[in-house]
């Protein structure tokens, strides 16, 4: 029987599989760079796992610490240094102010497609109930603290924390 | 396009069962779509929500994102997540009796 002679009306309504009885699944995406580029892709599709009502979980470590650090989380940049994909002449990368106006772009294309900047990604990330965890190494070579950090992170933890928290979870290195 | 019968009412769906025809929604079908989806009682804060979503879809042509449900409509995404559990972009959209929405953010 096809679909298009479903109408009978005693056949039980056709309703979606919102996976509600599935599995738990579980997600978590390990952020270690700290440039504009690469912060969006992990929190995009952080916002979508969330969506999913998949467990999601976010780890900042190294440069990726910048994208919780109440000083520097607002003020991410983008360069087209060291990245081809740009297509632009690299030597262009290093003319003074070209790091300024680069991210200036990169911003106002984020903003075209209604995309929030990172601080109110976060708000954002956090509400929908996203774990975000700092790496104590990063913490301790960076000299932060606790209170420097963005206040959806909800701890700072070691490796082998995080080796616990991310068992049976798909893990995403960004 | 598939058709399906809900409450004695035969509306279009999509292949997953979303509704496709705007009109053909009304709230006693909302209410139905809701129970279908174990969500029995809707309270005043899930129907700001569905009017919210039907009105927008009718100004922008597409179902809003949760992040618009926010922004826009002013109600706040932990309420969104209480309201219709784990996948509430989802959830809205098919009690609302529109497509999934599109967008990423």
């Amino acid at each position: 029987m096809t679909t298009n002679e479903t109408t009978l009306v005693d056949a039980p309504p056709m309703v979606p599989d919102f996976g509600d009885d599935a599995a738990d699944r579980k997600i978590c995406f390990i952020c270690s760079k700290g440039t504009l580029d690469m912060a969006y892709p992990a929190l995009i599709m952080a916002n979508g796992a969330l969506g999913e009502g998949i467990e999601t979980h976010i780890f900042f470590t190294f440069w990726g610490l910048d994208m919780v650090t109440k000083k520097t989380m607002g003020n991410l940049k983008f360069t087209i240094l060291g990245n081809p994909a740009t297509h632009m002449p690299q030597t262009l990368g290093g003319i003074p102010g070209m790091t300024g106006m680069a991210t200036k772009m990169m911003k106002k294309q984020i903003a075209g497609l209604d995309v929030p900047e990172i601080p109110e990604f976060m708000e954002l990330l956090s509400d929908m109930g996203a774990h975000m965890w700092a790496c104590q190494m990063s913490i301790d070579m960076m000299d932060l603290k606790k209170e420097d950090l963005f206040d959806g992170v909800e701890d700072i933890i070691n490796v082998s924390e995080f080796m616990e928290l991310s068992e049976s979870a798909q893990v995403i290195f960004v | 396009m598939a058709t399906t019968t809900i409450d004695g009412h035969e509306v279009q769906v999509d292949d997953d069962g979303f509704m496709t025809v705007y009109a053909e929604w009304n709230e006693g079908l909302g209410r139905e779509l809701a129970t279908l989806i174990g969500i029995d009682d809707l309270t005043d804060q899930h129907w700001e929500a569905i009017n919210f979503l039907r009105s927008d879809f009718s100004e922008q042509g597409e179902t809003p994102t949760l992040r618009r449900v926010n922004k826009i409509g002013g109600i706040p995404t932990k309420q969104l997540f209480g309201l219709f559990p784990k996948k509430p972009a989802k959830k809205m959209a098919y009690v609302a009796g529109l497509p999934k929405p599109h967008g990423c953010v």
